[in-house]
């Protein structure tokens, strides 16, 4: 079954990205989370995303459009990057966010893909 | 302190001692642990209002007793309970006339363990009904103990609870040809209760070990209540060798020391005199299991506090015993390790190769074994891929951090 990991991450983090020396080691554990997961043949897409700052968001309300600058809400945690996995039940798929590294600077949000028949052809 | 507080501090104390085994009380009568527990919790309630009106009772648990089980003639007599309990509630309520002399009763936990941990019972079910009935611990705490999601182990809890009634299992002691196995079953739930599972006898993972004074507490009732059972006496002092390094597991700064580093001062002694009196009281009953074999792994690494040398070889031993007679993929991987410290690298490299489990590819202790070893035989690009899936499987950032270091 396959699940969306979410990775929110809080602005320390994405502070340490812009730190040349600092991110290495922040870059080193995601690179390893990656490899771990592509070694256990569970990935099945998955892309990092560029600081909450550069986001844009839209609403359409009444025919007109709203465009402001930022994420689509103001928290604490922003999201920042996401992975689909492929693996047998929500436990497994658990225990893969606990691996993140941000589970322990952020979070984790697991969440099941729709599967393909659910949507309309 | 105000009244109330008193009060409820009182209630609290009756919870803690004696929760387990009023609802082990109650059930082995219904054989509905879901309706036990919501009777106990009224009277509990009721308890928390009467007690600062009349003051606590001199026999606190014969009155909450009392009260439980007239919440359950109510149910009973408001056709809230399933008609299939109804023979069995009739019973109980008779055996209530008869009987109103509840200051004392018998401790009927054991039965109630072997109950939670019955084969009919979801396996990864076990030791979170284990946990929730016979301690009183709440969903949500064993939920995060265990990385599930909470509402599916609310699931898991009620329906294990719905086959208990509906299926009748019987609460009782199983007979002498069931036993063997129908044992192994519990211990395996409270062992898995520890939280570390059989993967990771090191506990490395403090956060893991969220409920790991309460396993201690399940397997000491446990081996109390069953004393000629060698494998329970193995299982506490498998429990209290791995406690007792709790709090070494870590520096001061909070860094992650291995077993052979730790400042053997932080061992707690009392856990370790514990550990040792129950693995001798194992031994004299003259039958060997694999947690007797955990635990004397566990007791010959505790020989460097004593000021003498880690018995290598004796280790090896153990690990040969215990792969014969359980090959875990955790008792695998230790193994391949004590080979390694005792044979050399290429030795310990050999045995890690013979390990044939898909599993391994998400086995973290595998892949940090095995960036060990391979440094340790002289090939860092190896150690160095091997270590890179070590920190990408490890969920405790202190582990991370000390794998990179290395």
């Amino acid at each position: 079954m396959d699940y969306m990991l979410l990775f929110y991450e809080p602005k320390t983090d994405f502070d340490v990205r812009k730190d040349e020396a600092a991110s290495q080691a922040y870059w080193a554990g995601w690179m390893a989370y990656v490899g771990a997961i592509q070694g256990a043949g569970i990935m099945k897409s998955g892309e990092g995303l560029q600081d909450a700052a550069t986001a844009t968001t839209l609403r359409m309300a009444g025919g007109k459009r709203h465009v402001q600058d930022g994420p689509f809400a103001d928290t604490k945690e922003q999201l920042g990057g996401f992975f689909v996995i492929d693996v047998p039940d929500l436990d497994t798929a658990l225990v893969w966010a606990s691996r993140a590294p941000c589970a322990s600077t952020g979070g984790v949000e697991v969440r099941p893909v729709l599967p393909p028949h659910s949507m309309p052809a | 302190m105000a009244a109330a507080e008193v009060v409820a501090e009182g209630a609290a104390a009756v919870a803690r001692g004696s929760y387990g085994r009023l609802i082990a009380f109650l059930a082995a009568r219904s054989h509905d642990i879901a309706g036990a527990e919501d009777a106990l919790g009224d009277a509990f309630a009721a308890a928390l209002v009467r007690w600062p009106l009349d003051g606590v009772p001199d026999a606190p648990e014969a009155w909450l007793l009392t009260a439980a089980r007239r919440r359950l003639n109510d149910a009973w007599r408001h056709g809230r309970v399933a008609e299939a309990a109804e023979p069995t509630l009739r019973l109980l309520f008779d055996e209530l006339v008869e009987d109103d002399d509840t200051a004392s009763f018998p401790d009927e936990r054991l039965k109630l363990m072997f109950v939670c941990a019955h084969p009919a019972i979801d396996a990864p079910a076990r030791p979170a009904l284990m946990l929730q009935t016979v301690l009183g611990l709440d969903a949500a705490r064993i939920a995060a103990a265990f990385l599930v999601a909470p509402a599916a182990l609310s699931q898991r809890l009620v329906r294990a609870k719905n086959k208990i009634r509906a299926a009748g299992i019987a609460f009782e002691v199983p007979a002498a040809d069931e036993w063997p196995e129908r044992l192994a079953d519990v211990l395996e739930a409270i062992y898995a209760a520890y939280g570390t599972g059989w993967d990771d006898v090191a506990g490395a993972d403090p956060q893991k070990s969220g409920l790991a004074l309460e396993a201690l507490d399940l397997a000491s009732t446990l081996a109390r209540l069953l004393p000629e059972a060698a494998e329970a006496w193995g299982l506490l002092a498998l429990l209290a060798f791995c406690q007792s390094r709790a709090s070494a597991r870590r520096g001061v700064d909070g860094a992650y020391v291995p077993l052979d580093h730790q400042d053997t001062s932080r061992w707690d002694a009392d856990l370790l005199r514990i550990a040792e009196a129950a693995l001798q009281r194992a031994a004299a009953l003259g039958r060997l299991g694999p947690y007797q074999l955990e635990a004397a792994i566990q007791s010959a690494h505790t020989q460097r506090c004593l000021g003498r040398v880690v018995p290598g070889e004796a280790i090896v031993a153990l690990y040969d015993a215990l792969v014969g007679v359980q090959p875990t993929l955790g008792a695998q991987v230790s193994r391949a390790s004590a080979i390694g410290a005792v044979h050399g690298a290429e030795a310990g490299l050999a045995a890690l190769r013979a390990i044939d489990d898909k599993a391994l590819r998400a086995y973290q202790p595998y892949w940090a074994v095995l960036a060990h070893l391979e440094a340790a035989a002289g090939r860092p690009t190896q150690a160095q891929a091997a270590s890179e899936r070590a920190i990408g499987l490890a969920s405790d950032p202190a582990v991370r951090a000390f794998l990179a270091r290395r």
